[in-house]
């Protein structure tokens, strides 16, 4: 049961943390797509 | 004398019935079109708003006329159908301040035959499939059972699973299960959520899927990696596996073929999650960064560069491929394979828990009875007692 809830944990952590991690790194969608007339954010 | 006047007077009203079409044919012959790349002229108006028959157009009609909103002039202008063609067949010239040359792909014809795989096969066979899996193995539980243990329990233990080990496959697990809900919600939520409870509350649930599903992609790809890792080297096959399959793994009948660590069905499940997810998990890359990463026109290139022209059901492989058609593709293979692959789980999950005596325990606290290890995984068994022997009584561990 600890073991399956370790596994959860790391779950959410990477999850969320590739969430930011892809923001920090400018890979959104949003990012990608804006560009010097085009504002996606 | 009245008969001749009559049919004098029938030859003037005939007259301008015939002369149209000799005009038309005429103007067909004669009208030159060179001044405006073959687009229409002004003979070709005034002749349809005569009735008259008018050519079709020659040449490319677009390359020469003047832009639709500047002067005519004498070139004439692109008409609607013009700019549609052009815009339907790649061949307009279109500018835009962002997204790249992808961007300029205003109307791509492929797109309805995704959309309607999407909506039809796609989700009609697979639907079928999960269900039909379901079924099934409802069926075979109230045909077979719980696969009972035989021995009676010792009441002694042997990890089966170390802690790392059963933590990266509830990862593994609970994020495979988070992506197939996402991914079937995506799939069905306009068909079955929509219409029924509201088509906010659907749009609601599939921008929490899209978000849920594009950063839990990234822990189920860590644990496919461990996974891989931890057991790849108990997952190769060997001939214990063939003795394995030919008494059906003991779930059929009373028999229980000896096995390792994992037996013939459990490596089975191991190579359908390593190269399903991993194809899966490929294709959904190639989706998270849309058009970065096309693989289906090398793939299908690698294919032709080993003699495979064409595939059954498919047909001729594509030499040529938009962007969009390469993402197309991709979320097609994505959604197929996950399709397979969470049939392949359903009855992973089924004979890991309701379906054997004693399974969970594996995956649960990581300690199986002895019993249940004799019965399942005798080799496994044998092995890990003869290592116990082996150790000396007096060692300590090493500091």
């Amino acid at each position: 049961m600890k073991a399956m809830m370790m596994g959860f944990a790391a779950l959410i952590v990477i999850s969320v943390g590739s969430y930011f991690a892809l923001q920090q790194l400018g890979l959104t969608a949003g990012a990608v797509g804006s560009g010097d007339a085009v504002r996606l954010d | 004398m009245l008969r001749a006047f009559l049919i004098f007077v029938l030859c003037l009203g005939l007259m301008p019935l015939a002369a149209p079409h000799a005009a038309a044919q005429d103007a067909q012959q004669t009208i030159d079109r060179s001044a405006t790349g073959g687009a229409q002229t002004l003979e070709d108006i005034l002749a349809r708003q005569r009735g008259e028959e008018v050519a079709p157009k020659t040449g490319d009609a677009t390359s020469n006329a003047r832009d639709l909103s500047g002067q005519l002039g004498t070139l004439g202008g692109a008409s609607d159908p013009d700019l549609w063609r052009a815009l339907r067949y790649g061949s307009a010239d279109i500018t835009v301040s962002a997204g790249g040359e992808v961007a300029t792909v205003l109307v791509q014809d492929g797109g309805m035959a995704w959309l309607e795989f999407r909506q039809g096969p796609l989700a009609k066979y697979g639907g079928y499939l999960l269900l039909g899996t379901l079924a099934l193995l409802l069926v075979f539980f109230v045909l077979r059972g719980k696969v009972r243990l035989d021995y009676e329990k010792t009441g002694r233990t042997v990890t089966r699973f170390k802690s790392f080990e059963r933590a990266a496959h509830w990862l593994l697990a609970g994020s495979f299960i988070l992506l197939g809900i996402t991914g079937l919600l995506t799939l069905f939520g306009r068909m079955f959520i929509a219409p029924y409870i509201s088509k906010e509350f659907n749009a609601t649930l599939l921008m929490a899927s899209k978000y849920i599903h594009n950063n839990v992609a990234w822990a189920f790809m860590v644990a496919l990696v461990a996974i891989f890792i931890m057991w790849v080297w108990h997952n190769i096959p060997n001939r214990t596996d063939i003795t394995w399959f030919a008494q059906a793994g003991g779930i059929v009948g009373s028999k229980h073929p000896p096995a390792k660590k994992f037996n013939g069905g459990q490596k089975i499940i191991f190579w359908s999650v390593i190269l399903l997810g991993g194809s899966i998990s490929l294709s959904g890359v190639s989706l998270l960064f849309p058009f970065e990463f096309p693989m289906f026109m090398k793939t299908f290139d690698l294919m032709r560069s080993v003699g495979i022209e064409s595939l059954p059901i498919y047909g001729p492989l594509p030499t040529a491929m938009a962007p969009h058609e390469e993402m197309q593709y991709a979320q097609a293979w994505h959604a197929i394979v996950a399709f397979v692959l969470m049939a392949i789980i359903i009855a992973h999950i089924y004979i890991g828990s309701v379906g054997m005596e004693g399974a969970y325990d594996a995956m649960g606290s990581g300690e199986v009875d002895e019993a249940w290890a004799r019965q399942h995984h005798s080799l496994w068994l044998e092995e890990l007692q003869a290592k116990d022997k082996a150790a000396p009584k007096d060692a300590t561990p090493a500091e």
